[in-house]
């Protein structure tokens, strides 16, 4: 009786090996490299150097930021993009001051300061790399927007 | 012979403790001027050194590093000395625990720092200069910012320190004090 057991113990043991051998094989991994090798090396992108405001495609759209932004710090505590685009110092700096949208809360009311949901800069704006797009796409500036 | 003056014995004696003081001294001098030592004591280990090491003095293009006492120390002697008398208050206080904990810094920070932005604005940010020499900035190959911000800045007899806070640390609670944030005239 014991020997049966440990018999069907046995090839058990082997069937799951093979079929997970055969799933290994059918399994495609997201990273673009077969499961046991190691990942492609990541393709290393350069931001722009500063350059020039890049024109818009839709009123809405959050501007895209023309310059370096590396090392700048935006925390609880401090916020360095405000140093040049808050209205207190934009003329000093000569850059674009935040537009009003930036001091209003969700229900619309205009606060004092930045509002919350507009500190952290970067959830919105974004710096550039020299990259291709990553899907194609066909959208069009309404005429006003055309440059 | 009656002997006048000091013998020569005690003369020989005399230069050369003379010597090994002086050498003594200068040597706990340049001890105390390595990374390894500031970082030596946990307050400043776990709070300024592990932001540093996020920062462009740290880890950088050229992989030229800045350590602590190229900023914070003074290279010439007059001024070293005078720093070194100061630091000693600095360890009295690391006697007491002013310090020693991460809540504690914090809620210090804004006070060290304003010690620091005020020696560099007084000395004309001399340590950053020892480094970055402005005669020798070539204006029209840096960034379209970098380059007018420049030219306007040392027009305008401004420092390094008016506009590079924090290249180095991540910066004190300041937001409160001045809703534009940054650059705090005092
Ligand atoms: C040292 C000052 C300075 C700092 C700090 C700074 N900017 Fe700018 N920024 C500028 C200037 C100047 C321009 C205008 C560019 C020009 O005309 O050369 C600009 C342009 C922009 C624009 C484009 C505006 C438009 O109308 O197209 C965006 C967006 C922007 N910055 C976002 C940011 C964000 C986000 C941060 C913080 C991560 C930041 N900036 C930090 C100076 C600064
Ligand atoms: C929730 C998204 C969001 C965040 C966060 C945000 N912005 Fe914007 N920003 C926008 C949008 C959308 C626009 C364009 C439409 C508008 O003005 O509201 C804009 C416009 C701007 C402009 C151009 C203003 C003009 O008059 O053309 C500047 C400069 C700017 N933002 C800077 C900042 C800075 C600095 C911060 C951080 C303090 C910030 N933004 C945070 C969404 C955002
Ligand atoms: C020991 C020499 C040294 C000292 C002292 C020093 N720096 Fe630097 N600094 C460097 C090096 C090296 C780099 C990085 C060069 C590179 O990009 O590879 C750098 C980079 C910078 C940058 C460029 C940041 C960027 O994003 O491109 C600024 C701004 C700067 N330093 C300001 C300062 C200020 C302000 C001080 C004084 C508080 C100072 N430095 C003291 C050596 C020094
Ligand atoms: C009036 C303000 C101002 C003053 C004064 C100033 N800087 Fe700058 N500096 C800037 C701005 C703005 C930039 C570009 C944006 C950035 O790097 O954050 C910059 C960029 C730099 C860079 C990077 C250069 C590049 O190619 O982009 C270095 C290095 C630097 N500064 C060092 C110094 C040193 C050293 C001093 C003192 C001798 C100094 N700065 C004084 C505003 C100033
Ligand atoms: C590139 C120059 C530079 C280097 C390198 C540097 N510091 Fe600083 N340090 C500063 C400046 C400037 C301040 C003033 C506050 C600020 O602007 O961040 C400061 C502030 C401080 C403060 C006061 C508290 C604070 O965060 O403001 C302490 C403590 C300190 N530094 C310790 C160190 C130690 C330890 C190291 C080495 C691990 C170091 N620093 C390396 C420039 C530097």
């Amino acid at each position: 009786m014991k020997k049966i057991i440990l018999m069907r113990m046995a090839v058990m043991v082997g069937l799951i090996g093979l079929s997970a051998h055969a799933l290994a094989e059918n399994v495609q991994s997201l990273r673009g490299a077969a499961l046991e090798e190691n990942s492609t090396d990541a393709i290393v992108m350069q931001y722009q150097k500063d350059e020039e405001p890049i024109p818009r495609d839709y009123l809405q759209q959050p501007p895209l930021i023309p310059h370096q932004i590396a090392g700048y710090q935006v925390t609880i505590k401090h916020n360095k993009c405000l140093s040049c685009h808050s209205w207190s110092n934009y003329k000093a700096k000569g850059a674009t001051k935040i537009s009003q949208t930036h001091f209003e809360n969700r229900d619309g009311a205009v606060m004092s300061n930045v509002s919350a949901r507009r500190y952290f800069c970067s959830q919105c704006h974004v710096p550039q790399v020299d990259a291709e797009p990553l899907v194609e796409n066909t959208f069009e500036p309404v005429d006003a927007m055309r440059h | 012979m009656a002997k006048k003056g000091i013998p020569l014995s005690v003369l020989i004696i005399g230069v050369i403790l003379g010597i090994l003081f002086w050498g003594g001294f200068n040597w706990s001098l340049e001890l105390t001027n390595t990374e390894e030592f500031c970082i030596s004591c946990h307050e400043m280990r776990d709070n300024v050194y592990v932001e540093y090491k996020d920062t462009i003095h740290y880890n950088n293009r050229t992989g030229v590093r800045a350590t602590c006492p190229d900023c914070h120390v003074p290279r010439e002697w007059v001024y070293k000395i005078r720093r070194k008398i100061q630091a000693t208050n600095e360890l009295y206080h690391k006697v007491l625990g002013t310090i020693d904990t991460r809540e504690k810094f914090e809620a210090k920070r804004l006070e060290l720092a304003r010690h620091e932005w005020d020696r560099m604005k007084e000395n004309d940010s001399r340590e950053c200069r020892n480094c970055h020499n402005y005669d020798y900035m070539d204006y029209p190959s840096q960034g379209r910012r970098a380059m007018d911000n420049h030219i306007r800045g040392f027009d305008n007899s401004l420092t390094c320190i008016d506009c590079h806070k924090g290249v180095a640390h991540e910066l004190p609670d300041m937001y409160k004090d001045d809703a534009s944030a940054v650059i705090l005239k005092h």
